[in-house]
Protein backbone atom coordinates (compact mmCIF):
# COMPACT_ATOMS: atom_id res chain seq x y z
CA UNK A 1 0.00 0.00 0.00
CA UNK A 2 2.82 2.29 0.93
CA UNK A 3 4.99 1.01 -1.49
CA UNK A 4 5.62 2.90 -4.36
CA UNK A 5 5.90 1.63 -7.97
CA UNK A 6 9.62 2.24 -8.15
CA UNK A 7 10.39 0.36 -5.29
CA UNK A 8 8.28 -2.81 -6.36
CA UNK A 9 10.04 -2.71 -9.71
CA UNK A 10 13.70 -2.56 -8.60
CA UNK A 11 16.48 -4.14 -9.90
CA UNK A 12 17.57 -6.21 -6.80
CA UNK A 13 13.16 -6.22 -5.62
CA UNK A 14 13.10 -8.09 -9.18
CA UNK A 15 16.18 -10.38 -8.99
CA UNK A 16 14.69 -13.21 -8.06
CA UNK A 17 12.41 -13.42 -10.56
CA UNK A 18 15.07 -12.30 -13.60
CA UNK A 19 16.83 -15.04 -12.38
CA UNK A 20 14.18 -17.48 -12.90
CA UNK A 21 12.99 -15.96 -16.10
CA UNK A 22 16.45 -16.45 -17.41
CA UNK A 23 16.39 -19.99 -16.41
CA UNK A 24 12.65 -20.61 -17.98
CA UNK A 25 13.26 -18.98 -20.96
CA UNK A 26 14.39 -22.12 -22.67
CA UNK A 27 11.97 -24.05 -22.09
CA UNK A 28 8.64 -23.90 -24.10
CA UNK A 29 5.87 -21.47 -22.95
CA UNK A 30 3.52 -24.87 -21.93
CA UNK A 31 5.88 -26.13 -19.66
CA UNK A 32 7.06 -22.41 -18.10
CA UNK A 33 3.97 -22.89 -15.01
CA UNK A 34 5.18 -26.42 -13.97
CA UNK A 35 9.20 -24.88 -14.27
CA UNK A 36 8.00 -21.87 -12.24
CA UNK A 37 6.39 -23.95 -9.24
CA UNK A 38 9.22 -26.44 -9.41
CA UNK A 39 11.32 -23.71 -9.22
CA UNK A 40 9.96 -22.03 -6.06
CA UNK A 41 9.74 -25.58 -4.37
CA UNK A 42 13.48 -25.98 -5.06
CA UNK A 43 14.30 -22.53 -3.41
CA UNK A 44 12.14 -23.01 -0.41
CA UNK A 45 13.66 -26.17 0.36
CA UNK A 46 17.29 -25.82 -0.03
CA UNK A 47 17.24 -22.57 1.18
CA UNK A 48 15.24 -23.86 4.42
CA UNK A 49 17.62 -26.89 4.69
CA UNK A 50 20.55 -24.68 4.35
CA UNK A 51 19.07 -22.67 7.35
CA UNK A 52 18.32 -25.35 9.32
CA UNK A 53 22.11 -26.85 9.11
CA UNK A 54 23.42 -23.82 9.89
CA UNK A 55 20.67 -23.14 12.70
CA UNK A 56 21.65 -26.03 14.00
CA UNK A 57 25.36 -24.95 14.25
CA UNK A 58 24.19 -21.06 15.48
CA UNK A 59 22.06 -23.10 18.20
CA UNK A 60 25.03 -25.08 19.85
CA UNK A 61 27.24 -22.09 19.50
CA UNK A 62 24.92 -19.69 20.84
CA UNK A 63 24.31 -22.04 23.71
CA UNK A 64 27.99 -22.78 24.28
CA UNK A 65 28.13 -19.28 24.61
CA UNK A 66 25.38 -18.78 27.38
CA UNK A 67 27.00 -21.62 29.09
CA UNK A 68 30.28 -20.15 29.41
CA UNK A 69 32.23 -22.88 27.25
CA UNK A 70 33.14 -22.29 23.54
CA UNK A 71 30.33 -24.94 21.39
CA UNK A 72 31.50 -27.31 18.42
CA UNK A 73 34.71 -25.40 16.65
CA UNK A 74 36.62 -28.40 15.86
CA UNK A 75 35.23 -29.46 11.98
CA UNK A 76 36.52 -27.64 9.57
CA UNK A 77 35.08 -26.87 6.21
CA UNK A 78 35.11 -30.43 3.95
CA UNK A 79 36.74 -28.57 0.79
CA UNK A 80 39.46 -26.64 2.91
CA UNK A 81 42.68 -28.10 4.45
CA UNK A 82 41.55 -29.39 7.67
CA UNK A 83 44.13 -28.05 9.86
CA UNK A 84 43.21 -24.39 8.48
CA UNK A 85 39.52 -24.59 7.73
CA UNK A 86 38.58 -24.58 11.05
CA UNK A 87 36.13 -21.59 10.71
CA UNK A 88 34.32 -21.42 14.00
CA UNK A 89 33.61 -24.60 13.37
CA UNK A 90 31.46 -24.14 9.95
CA UNK A 91 31.82 -28.18 8.77
CA UNK A 92 29.43 -29.48 12.27
CA UNK A 93 26.48 -29.32 9.78
CA UNK A 94 28.33 -31.27 6.77
CA UNK A 95 29.49 -33.69 10.06
CA UNK A 96 26.52 -34.50 11.28
CA UNK A 97 24.55 -34.91 8.52
CA UNK A 98 27.02 -37.53 7.30
CA UNK A 99 27.06 -39.20 10.45
CA UNK A 100 23.14 -39.24 10.45
CA UNK A 101 22.96 -40.92 6.79
CA UNK A 102 25.32 -43.70 7.67
CA UNK A 103 24.02 -44.49 11.33
CA UNK A 104 21.87 -48.26 11.42
CA UNK A 105 18.79 -47.54 10.49
CA UNK A 106 17.02 -49.43 13.43
CA UNK A 107 12.91 -50.47 13.41
CA UNK A 108 11.63 -52.59 15.81
CA UNK A 109 10.73 -56.32 15.29
CA UNK A 110 7.24 -55.80 16.69
CA UNK A 111 6.84 -52.32 14.87
CA UNK A 112 3.86 -51.21 12.67
CA UNK A 113 6.71 -51.01 9.74
CA UNK A 114 4.34 -49.29 7.36
CA UNK A 115 3.46 -46.51 9.65
CA UNK A 116 6.86 -46.53 11.44
CA UNK A 117 8.35 -45.28 8.02
CA UNK A 118 5.57 -43.19 7.14
CA UNK A 119 5.20 -40.89 10.06
CA UNK A 120 9.02 -38.92 9.91
CA UNK A 121 8.13 -38.31 6.12
CA UNK A 122 4.36 -37.14 6.48
CA UNK A 123 5.76 -34.88 9.06
CA UNK A 124 8.73 -33.56 7.11
CA UNK A 125 6.38 -32.87 4.02
CA UNK A 126 3.50 -31.24 5.84
CA UNK A 127 5.88 -28.58 7.66
CA UNK A 128 7.51 -27.92 4.31
CA UNK A 129 3.82 -27.87 3.11
CA UNK A 130 3.40 -24.33 5.17
CA UNK A 131 5.84 -22.61 3.83
CA UNK A 132 3.46 -22.53 0.77
CA UNK A 133 1.69 -19.50 1.84
CA UNK A 134 4.52 -17.21 3.42
CA UNK A 135 5.03 -14.19 1.26
CA UNK A 136 8.95 -14.10 1.01
CA UNK A 137 8.94 -11.00 -1.08
CA UNK A 138 6.95 -8.16 -2.68
CA UNK A 139 7.31 -10.56 -5.51
CA UNK A 140 8.11 -13.72 -3.74
CA UNK A 141 5.20 -15.49 -2.77
CA UNK A 142 4.70 -19.00 -3.64
CA UNK A 143 1.18 -19.53 -3.29
CA UNK A 144 -1.03 -16.65 -3.82
CA UNK A 145 -4.17 -17.91 -1.68
CA UNK A 146 -7.30 -16.37 -0.69
CA UNK A 147 -7.67 -18.49 2.45
CA UNK A 148 -3.51 -18.48 2.88
CA UNK A 149 -3.79 -18.17 6.68
CA UNK A 150 -6.25 -20.32 7.48
CA UNK A 151 -4.32 -23.08 4.61
CA UNK A 152 -0.96 -22.57 7.27
CA UNK A 153 -2.49 -23.73 9.88
CA UNK A 154 -4.88 -26.59 8.35
CA UNK A 155 -1.47 -27.54 7.52
CA UNK A 156 0.33 -27.44 10.85
CA UNK A 157 -2.70 -29.08 12.79
CA UNK A 158 -2.35 -32.60 10.48
CA UNK A 159 1.26 -32.99 11.86
CA UNK A 160 -0.23 -33.66 14.88
CA UNK A 161 -1.72 -37.43 13.12
CA UNK A 162 2.02 -37.67 12.51
CA UNK A 163 3.66 -37.29 15.77
CA UNK A 164 0.90 -39.81 16.86
CA UNK A 165 1.70 -42.12 14.37
CA UNK A 166 5.17 -42.01 15.21
CA UNK A 167 4.38 -42.63 19.13
CA UNK A 168 1.59 -46.10 17.87
CA UNK A 169 4.08 -47.73 15.48
CA UNK A 170 6.98 -47.85 17.62
CA UNK A 171 5.01 -50.44 19.57
CA UNK A 172 6.76 -49.35 22.42
CA UNK A 173 4.72 -47.97 25.46
CA UNK A 174 7.34 -45.04 26.80
CA UNK A 175 6.77 -43.82 22.70
CA UNK A 176 2.41 -43.63 23.07
CA UNK A 177 2.44 -42.05 26.28
CA UNK A 178 4.98 -39.32 25.09
CA UNK A 179 3.08 -39.28 22.00
CA UNK A 180 -0.33 -39.06 23.85
CA UNK A 181 1.56 -35.80 26.08
CA UNK A 182 2.84 -34.47 22.98
CA UNK A 183 -0.69 -34.50 21.60
CA UNK A 184 -2.10 -33.05 24.64
CA UNK A 185 0.43 -29.84 24.40
CA UNK A 186 -0.07 -29.45 21.15
CA UNK A 187 -4.25 -29.35 21.57
CA UNK A 188 -3.72 -27.06 24.28
CA UNK A 189 -1.72 -24.57 22.62
CA UNK A 190 -3.61 -24.71 19.39
CA UNK A 191 -6.00 -22.75 21.14
CA UNK A 192 -4.11 -19.55 22.05
CA UNK A 193 -2.07 -19.96 18.92
CA UNK A 194 -5.34 -19.84 16.70
CA UNK A 195 -7.07 -16.98 19.04
CA UNK A 196 -4.23 -14.70 18.80
CA UNK A 197 -3.97 -14.28 14.97
CA UNK A 198 -7.58 -13.95 15.17
CA UNK A 199 -7.52 -10.31 15.88
CA UNK A 200 -5.40 -9.86 13.06
CA UNK A 201 -7.74 -11.24 10.89
CA UNK A 202 -10.26 -9.39 12.16
CA UNK A 203 -8.30 -5.81 11.53
CA UNK A 204 -6.83 -6.51 8.32
CA UNK A 205 -10.25 -8.11 7.08
CA UNK A 206 -8.84 -10.78 5.05
CA UNK A 207 -7.52 -14.26 5.44
CA UNK A 208 -4.65 -13.60 2.82
CA UNK A 209 -1.13 -13.12 4.17
CA UNK A 210 0.09 -10.99 1.29
CA UNK A 211 -3.35 -8.59 1.94
CA UNK A 212 -2.06 -8.50 5.70
CA UNK A 213 1.05 -7.16 4.56
CA UNK A 214 0.31 -4.52 2.86
CA UNK A 215 -2.24 -3.27 5.26
CA UNK A 216 0.55 -3.03 7.96
CA UNK A 217 2.65 -0.51 5.95
CA UNK A 218 6.49 0.73 7.54
CA UNK A 219 7.05 0.52 11.07
CA UNK A 220 4.26 2.90 13.44
CA UNK A 221 1.53 0.69 11.56
CA UNK A 222 2.78 -2.90 12.25
CA UNK A 223 0.48 -5.10 14.05
CA UNK A 224 3.18 -5.30 16.91
CA UNK A 225 3.14 -1.53 17.58
CA UNK A 226 -0.58 -1.65 19.14
CA UNK A 227 -1.76 -2.42 22.27
CA UNK A 228 -3.53 -5.40 20.96
CA UNK A 229 -0.95 -6.66 18.60
CA UNK A 230 1.61 -6.95 21.08
CA UNK A 231 -0.52 -8.85 23.47
CA UNK A 232 -1.35 -11.10 20.37
CA UNK A 233 2.37 -11.34 19.60
CA UNK A 234 3.82 -12.17 22.59
CA UNK A 235 0.54 -14.99 23.02
CA UNK A 236 1.52 -16.30 19.61
CA UNK A 237 5.25 -16.44 20.03
CA UNK A 238 4.84 -18.28 23.65
CA UNK A 239 2.27 -20.92 21.54
CA UNK A 240 4.65 -20.98 18.88
CA UNK A 241 7.44 -22.21 21.53
CA UNK A 242 4.58 -24.68 22.60
CA UNK A 243 3.53 -26.01 19.16
CA UNK A 244 7.54 -26.25 17.90
CA UNK A 245 8.66 -28.27 21.15
CA UNK A 246 11.04 -25.69 21.84
CA UNK A 247 12.17 -25.13 25.39
CA UNK A 248 10.83 -24.23 27.50
CA UNK A 249 8.01 -26.45 26.51
CA UNK A 250 10.20 -29.15 24.96
CA UNK A 251 8.36 -31.87 27.45
CA UNK A 252 7.61 -33.94 24.33
CA UNK A 253 11.22 -35.38 24.06
CA UNK A 254 12.66 -34.06 27.05
CA UNK A 255 16.46 -34.98 26.34
CA UNK A 256 17.03 -34.82 29.79
CA UNK A 257 14.40 -36.29 31.69
CA UNK A 258 12.86 -38.34 29.09
CA UNK A 259 14.52 -41.05 26.75
CA UNK A 260 13.64 -39.11 23.58
CA UNK A 261 9.47 -39.19 24.05
CA UNK A 262 7.95 -40.06 20.29
CA UNK A 263 11.38 -40.55 19.04
CA UNK A 264 12.98 -43.25 21.23
CA UNK A 265 12.23 -45.75 18.15
CA UNK A 266 13.93 -44.27 16.01
CA UNK A 267 17.39 -43.53 14.83
CA UNK A 268 19.63 -42.80 11.94
CA UNK A 269 18.41 -40.35 9.16
CA UNK A 270 14.65 -40.96 10.18
CA UNK A 271 15.30 -39.48 13.66
CA UNK A 272 17.39 -36.57 11.84
CA UNK A 273 14.37 -35.68 9.80
CA UNK A 274 11.76 -35.25 12.54
CA UNK A 275 14.80 -32.61 13.98
CA UNK A 276 14.56 -31.27 10.41
CA UNK A 277 10.85 -30.90 10.57
CA UNK A 278 10.89 -29.10 13.98
CA UNK A 279 13.01 -26.55 13.17
CA UNK A 280 11.29 -26.14 9.46
CA UNK A 281 8.37 -25.75 11.84
CA UNK A 282 10.02 -23.50 13.95
CA UNK A 283 11.09 -21.67 10.67
CA UNK A 284 7.83 -21.40 9.40
CA UNK A 285 5.89 -20.18 12.27
CA UNK A 286 8.62 -17.46 13.17
CA UNK A 287 7.97 -16.65 9.68
CA UNK A 288 4.22 -16.37 9.89
CA UNK A 289 4.63 -14.58 12.74
CA UNK A 290 6.67 -11.75 10.73
CA UNK A 291 3.99 -12.09 8.32
CA UNK A 292 1.23 -11.35 10.91
CA UNK A 293 2.90 -8.69 13.40
CA UNK A 294 5.85 -7.50 11.85
CA UNK A 295 5.15 -5.94 8.78
CA UNK A 296 6.05 -9.20 6.48
CA UNK A 297 8.38 -7.95 3.77
CA UNK A 298 7.45 -4.42 4.41
CA UNK A 299 10.70 -2.04 5.38
CA UNK A 300 10.78 -0.29 8.59
CA UNK A 301 11.45 2.95 7.32
CA UNK A 302 10.09 4.27 3.90
CA UNK A 303 13.96 5.63 2.99
CA UNK A 304 14.81 2.08 3.91
CA UNK A 305 13.45 0.38 1.14
CA UNK A 306 16.24 0.32 -1.04
CA UNK A 307 16.99 -2.74 0.65
CA UNK A 308 15.28 -5.49 -1.13
CA UNK A 309 11.92 -7.01 0.49
CA UNK A 310 12.90 -10.43 1.15
CA UNK A 311 16.30 -9.38 3.04
CA UNK A 312 14.21 -7.65 5.74
CA UNK A 313 12.20 -10.54 5.88
CA UNK A 314 15.39 -12.71 6.41
CA UNK A 315 16.24 -10.39 8.71
CA UNK A 316 12.80 -10.38 10.87
CA UNK A 317 12.73 -14.29 10.71
CA UNK A 318 16.59 -14.44 11.83
CA UNK A 319 15.67 -12.27 14.63
CA UNK A 320 12.80 -14.37 16.05
CA UNK A 321 14.44 -17.37 15.45
CA UNK A 322 17.63 -15.47 17.75
CA UNK A 323 15.41 -14.88 20.26
CA UNK A 324 13.84 -18.37 20.10
CA UNK A 325 17.20 -20.11 20.85
CA UNK A 326 18.21 -17.46 23.30
CA UNK A 327 14.53 -18.59 25.22
CA UNK A 328 15.90 -22.17 24.80
CA UNK A 329 19.26 -20.91 26.80
CA UNK A 330 17.40 -18.79 29.74
CA UNK A 331 14.11 -20.63 31.14
CA UNK A 332 13.68 -24.31 32.62
CA UNK A 333 11.48 -26.61 31.40
CA UNK A 334 7.78 -26.23 32.82
CA UNK A 335 6.31 -29.21 34.37
CA UNK A 336 3.39 -31.08 32.24
CA UNK A 337 0.48 -29.02 34.69
CA UNK A 338 2.50 -26.27 34.47
CA UNK A 339 2.23 -26.12 30.75
CA UNK A 340 -1.21 -26.96 30.76
CA UNK A 341 -2.39 -24.38 33.33
CA UNK A 342 -0.72 -21.77 31.46
CA UNK A 343 -2.40 -22.59 28.34
CA UNK A 344 -5.96 -22.96 29.60
CA UNK A 345 -6.49 -21.06 32.70
CA UNK A 346 -3.81 -17.91 31.48
CA UNK A 347 -3.59 -17.68 27.15
CA UNK A 348 -6.74 -18.61 26.14
CA UNK A 349 -8.46 -15.88 28.65
CA UNK A 350 -5.84 -13.68 27.86
CA UNK A 351 -6.51 -14.23 24.20
CA UNK A 352 -10.37 -14.01 24.31
CA UNK A 353 -10.11 -10.57 26.18
CA UNK A 354 -7.73 -9.66 23.39
CA UNK A 355 -10.60 -10.11 20.49
CA UNK A 356 -12.68 -7.36 22.82
CA UNK A 357 -9.43 -4.70 22.68
CA UNK A 358 -8.90 -5.52 18.93
CA UNK A 359 -12.83 -4.38 18.45
CA UNK A 360 -12.41 -1.74 20.47
CA UNK A 361 -9.43 -0.83 18.58
CA UNK A 362 -11.27 -1.10 15.18
CA UNK A 363 -14.31 0.62 16.13
CA UNK A 364 -12.27 3.81 17.42
CA UNK A 365 -10.14 4.46 14.54
CA UNK A 366 -11.90 7.49 13.70
CA UNK A 367 -11.59 9.70 16.82
CA UNK A 368 -10.36 12.60 16.53
CA UNK A 369 -6.52 13.40 17.73
CA UNK A 370 -7.02 14.03 21.14
CA UNK A 371 -9.26 11.17 21.85
CA UNK A 372 -7.01 9.35 20.37
CA UNK A 373 -4.90 9.37 24.05
CA UNK A 374 -8.05 8.15 25.24
CA UNK A 375 -8.20 5.46 22.82
CA UNK A 376 -4.39 4.31 23.49
CA UNK A 377 -5.11 4.26 27.48
CA UNK A 378 -8.32 2.41 27.40
CA UNK A 379 -6.60 -0.63 25.11
CA UNK A 380 -3.60 -0.42 27.26
CA UNK A 381 -5.86 -1.14 30.08
CA UNK A 382 -7.56 -3.76 28.61
CA UNK A 383 -4.11 -5.68 27.68
CA UNK A 384 -2.38 -4.87 31.10
CA UNK A 385 -5.27 -5.32 33.96
CA UNK A 386 -6.26 -8.37 32.65
CA UNK A 387 -2.87 -9.79 32.53
CA UNK A 388 -1.94 -8.16 36.01
CA UNK A 389 -5.43 -9.65 37.59
CA UNK A 390 -5.11 -13.18 35.90
CA UNK A 391 -1.77 -13.50 36.65
CA UNK A 392 -1.42 -12.60 40.45
CA UNK A 393 -5.18 -14.69 40.77
CA UNK A 394 -3.22 -17.65 39.70
CA UNK A 395 0.10 -17.16 41.74
CA UNK A 396 -1.29 -16.45 44.58
CA UNK A 397 -0.77 -19.54 46.12
CA UNK A 398 2.53 -19.83 45.11
CA UNK A 399 5.57 -19.18 48.03
CA UNK A 400 9.05 -19.45 47.79
CA UNK A 401 9.91 -22.80 47.80
CA UNK A 402 11.35 -24.30 51.51
CA UNK A 403 13.63 -27.38 51.58
CA UNK A 404 12.56 -29.36 54.43
CA UNK A 405 14.53 -32.78 53.97
CA UNK A 406 17.32 -30.93 53.15
CA UNK B 1 -15.30 -28.82 -16.02
CA UNK B 2 -12.25 -31.49 -15.76
CA UNK B 3 -13.84 -35.01 -14.42
CA UNK B 4 -10.52 -36.76 -14.31
CA UNK B 5 -9.57 -35.35 -10.77
CA UNK B 6 -12.62 -35.95 -9.70
CA UNK B 7 -13.13 -39.99 -10.30
CA UNK B 8 -9.57 -40.23 -9.08
CA UNK B 9 -10.68 -38.52 -5.58
CA UNK B 10 -14.12 -40.56 -5.26
CA UNK B 11 -11.84 -43.23 -5.69
CA UNK B 12 -9.67 -42.79 -3.24
CA UNK B 13 -12.27 -41.29 -0.65
CA UNK B 14 -14.38 -44.42 -1.36
CA UNK B 15 -11.59 -46.96 -1.42
CA UNK B 16 -10.02 -45.38 1.77
CA UNK B 17 -13.39 -45.50 3.68
CA UNK B 18 -14.05 -49.33 2.59
CA UNK B 19 -10.81 -50.66 3.75
CA UNK B 20 -11.29 -48.83 7.27
CA UNK B 21 -14.37 -50.12 7.60
CA UNK B 22 -13.18 -53.46 6.69
CA UNK B 23 -9.75 -53.36 8.94
CA UNK B 24 -9.51 -55.10 11.91
CA UNK B 25 -7.22 -53.03 13.42
CA UNK B 26 -8.78 -50.19 15.03
CA UNK B 27 -6.07 -47.74 14.82
CA UNK B 28 -5.30 -48.27 10.95
CA UNK B 29 -8.94 -48.06 10.22
CA UNK B 30 -8.60 -44.39 12.20
CA UNK B 31 -6.08 -43.19 10.13
CA UNK B 32 -7.33 -44.73 7.00
CA UNK B 33 -10.86 -43.08 8.44
CA UNK B 34 -8.08 -39.52 8.17
CA UNK B 35 -6.75 -40.28 4.77
CA UNK B 36 -11.20 -40.37 3.59
CA UNK B 37 -11.96 -37.18 5.12
CA UNK B 38 -8.33 -35.37 3.23
CA UNK B 39 -10.43 -36.93 0.43
CA UNK B 40 -13.41 -34.88 1.23
CA UNK B 41 -11.06 -31.69 1.35
CA UNK B 42 -9.51 -32.43 -1.98
CA UNK B 43 -12.86 -32.54 -3.62
CA UNK B 44 -14.00 -29.37 -1.93
CA UNK B 45 -10.35 -28.23 -3.37
CA UNK B 46 -11.81 -29.29 -7.06
CA UNK B 47 -14.64 -27.74 -6.90
CA UNK B 48 -12.49 -24.37 -6.13
CA UNK B 49 -14.12 -24.08 -2.54
CA UNK B 50 -10.81 -23.15 -0.61
CA UNK B 51 -11.95 -22.17 2.74
CA UNK B 52 -14.44 -25.22 3.18
CA UNK B 53 -11.47 -27.10 2.06
CA UNK B 54 -9.22 -26.03 4.35
CA UNK B 55 -11.64 -25.98 7.11
CA UNK B 56 -12.43 -29.32 6.85
CA UNK B 57 -8.38 -30.07 7.28
CA UNK B 58 -8.17 -27.90 10.25
CA UNK B 59 -11.29 -29.47 11.63
CA UNK B 60 -11.49 -32.87 10.83
CA UNK B 61 -7.80 -33.70 10.25
CA UNK B 62 -6.61 -31.98 12.59
CA UNK B 63 -8.78 -31.87 15.40
CA UNK B 64 -11.57 -35.06 14.97
CA UNK B 65 -9.27 -37.22 14.03
CA UNK B 66 -7.41 -36.63 17.61
CA UNK B 67 -10.37 -36.62 19.27
CA UNK B 68 -10.77 -40.59 17.24
CA UNK B 69 -7.47 -41.74 18.33
CA UNK B 70 -7.99 -40.39 21.98
CA UNK B 71 -11.19 -42.49 22.22
CA UNK B 72 -9.65 -45.43 20.33
CA UNK B 73 -6.96 -45.50 22.54
CA UNK B 74 -8.83 -44.61 26.04
CA UNK B 75 -11.32 -46.68 25.48
CA UNK B 76 -9.86 -50.09 23.72
CA UNK B 77 -9.48 -53.34 25.81
CA UNK B 78 -6.13 -54.95 25.65
CA UNK B 79 -7.12 -56.87 22.29
CA UNK B 80 -4.97 -55.53 19.66
CA UNK B 81 -7.58 -57.12 17.30
CA UNK B 82 -10.97 -56.90 17.04
CA UNK B 83 -13.20 -59.85 15.78
CA UNK B 84 -15.78 -57.68 13.44
CA UNK B 85 -19.60 -59.31 14.50
CA UNK B 86 -22.40 -58.22 15.50
CA UNK B 87 -23.38 -58.74 19.14
CA UNK B 88 -27.05 -60.05 18.42
CA UNK B 89 -29.21 -60.45 15.69
CA UNK B 90 -31.65 -57.24 17.03
CA UNK B 91 -28.95 -54.76 17.21
CA UNK B 92 -27.79 -55.47 13.94
CA UNK B 93 -31.47 -55.05 12.90
CA UNK B 94 -31.29 -51.71 14.66
CA UNK B 95 -28.24 -50.87 12.70
CA UNK B 96 -29.43 -51.10 9.80
CA UNK B 97 -32.83 -49.42 10.22
CA UNK B 98 -30.90 -46.44 11.63
CA UNK B 99 -28.25 -46.22 8.84
CA UNK B 100 -31.12 -46.66 6.27
CA UNK B 101 -32.86 -43.81 8.18
CA UNK B 102 -30.08 -41.14 8.20
CA UNK B 103 -29.11 -42.03 4.65
CA UNK B 104 -33.10 -41.58 3.19
CA UNK B 105 -33.71 -38.31 4.61
CA UNK B 106 -29.95 -37.29 3.17
CA UNK B 107 -31.17 -38.59 -0.11
CA UNK B 108 -34.57 -37.34 -0.13
CA UNK B 109 -32.88 -33.73 1.11
CA UNK B 110 -30.68 -34.00 -1.88
CA UNK B 111 -33.18 -34.96 -4.75
CA UNK B 112 -35.71 -32.60 -3.22
CA UNK B 113 -33.14 -29.74 -3.49
CA UNK B 114 -33.14 -27.85 -7.05
CA UNK B 115 -29.87 -28.11 -7.97
CA UNK B 116 -29.76 -25.23 -10.72
CA UNK B 117 -26.25 -24.45 -11.67
CA UNK B 118 -25.08 -20.88 -9.66
CA UNK B 119 -25.46 -18.24 -11.15
CA UNK B 120 -23.03 -16.31 -9.92
CA UNK B 121 -19.64 -16.72 -11.15
CA UNK B 122 -16.65 -18.02 -8.98
CA UNK B 123 -15.20 -15.63 -8.39
CA UNK B 124 -18.19 -14.01 -6.19
CA UNK B 125 -17.59 -16.58 -3.69
CA UNK B 126 -14.42 -15.08 -2.01
CA UNK B 127 -13.87 -15.52 1.37
CA UNK B 128 -15.15 -12.17 1.91
CA UNK B 129 -18.66 -12.97 0.69
CA UNK B 130 -18.56 -16.15 2.34
CA UNK B 131 -17.85 -15.00 6.11
CA UNK B 132 -20.62 -12.11 5.16
CA UNK B 133 -22.92 -14.56 4.28
CA UNK B 134 -22.76 -17.20 7.26
CA UNK B 135 -22.27 -14.14 9.81
CA UNK B 136 -25.53 -11.61 8.29
CA UNK B 137 -27.84 -14.27 6.52
CA UNK B 138 -27.27 -17.28 7.95
CA UNK B 139 -25.89 -15.88 11.30
CA UNK B 140 -29.00 -17.82 13.08
CA UNK B 141 -28.33 -21.27 11.70
CA UNK B 142 -24.39 -20.70 12.15
CA UNK B 143 -25.55 -19.81 16.14
CA UNK B 144 -27.47 -23.20 16.67
CA UNK B 145 -24.86 -25.45 15.20
CA UNK B 146 -22.77 -23.48 17.94
CA UNK B 147 -25.34 -24.26 20.75
CA UNK B 148 -26.05 -28.19 19.57
CA UNK B 149 -22.23 -28.39 19.35
CA UNK B 150 -21.93 -27.04 22.67
CA UNK B 151 -24.76 -29.36 24.05
CA UNK B 152 -23.16 -32.05 22.57
CA UNK B 153 -19.73 -31.27 24.30
CA UNK B 154 -21.17 -30.71 27.49
CA UNK B 155 -23.05 -34.29 27.55
CA UNK B 156 -20.05 -35.97 26.46
CA UNK B 157 -18.48 -34.12 29.91
CA UNK B 158 -21.04 -35.64 31.78
CA UNK B 159 -21.57 -39.04 30.55
CA UNK B 160 -17.74 -39.22 30.61
CA UNK B 161 -16.82 -37.93 34.54
CA UNK B 162 -16.15 -40.63 36.55
CA UNK B 163 -19.02 -40.70 39.60
CA UNK B 164 -18.31 -39.60 42.70
CA UNK B 165 -17.48 -42.43 45.04
CA UNK B 166 -20.41 -42.91 47.83
CA UNK B 167 -18.69 -41.59 50.81
CA UNK B 168 -17.39 -38.51 49.29
CA UNK B 169 -18.32 -35.98 51.48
Amino acid sequence: MNAAPPAADAFLERLPLIARDMLTVWFPEPARWLLNSLLAIAAIIISFATLFSLLTLAERKILGRVQNRPGPNRTGLPFLPFTAGRIFGLGQPFADGIKMLTKEDIVPRAADQFLHFLAPVALLALSILTFAVIPFGRHLVPVELDAGVLYFFAAGAATELAIFMAGWASRNKFALLAAMRALAQLISYELPLLLSIVPVIMLAQSLSPTAIVTAQGTLPHWYVCTPWGFAAFVIFFIAALAESNRSPFDLPEAESELIAGHLTEYSGFKYAIFFMAEYFGMCALSGMGVTLFLGGWQAPFSFLEFIPSYVWFGAKLLTLLLLFIWIRATFPRLRMDQLTRLAWKFLVPLALINLLTAAFWHHSHNWSTPLQLVRWAIAIFLVVSPFLWLGRALTQTFRPRTYRYA
Amino acid sequence: MNTAPLILIALTTLATAAVAMAGRNLIHSALLLVASWAGIAAFYLWAAAEFVAFAQILIYVGGVSMVVLFAVLLTRNSRAELAISTDSFSRAIAALLAGGAVFGILVGAILRTPLTGSTRSPAAFNVRTLGLELMGTHAAALLIIGIILTVALLGAVVLAAPEPPEDAP
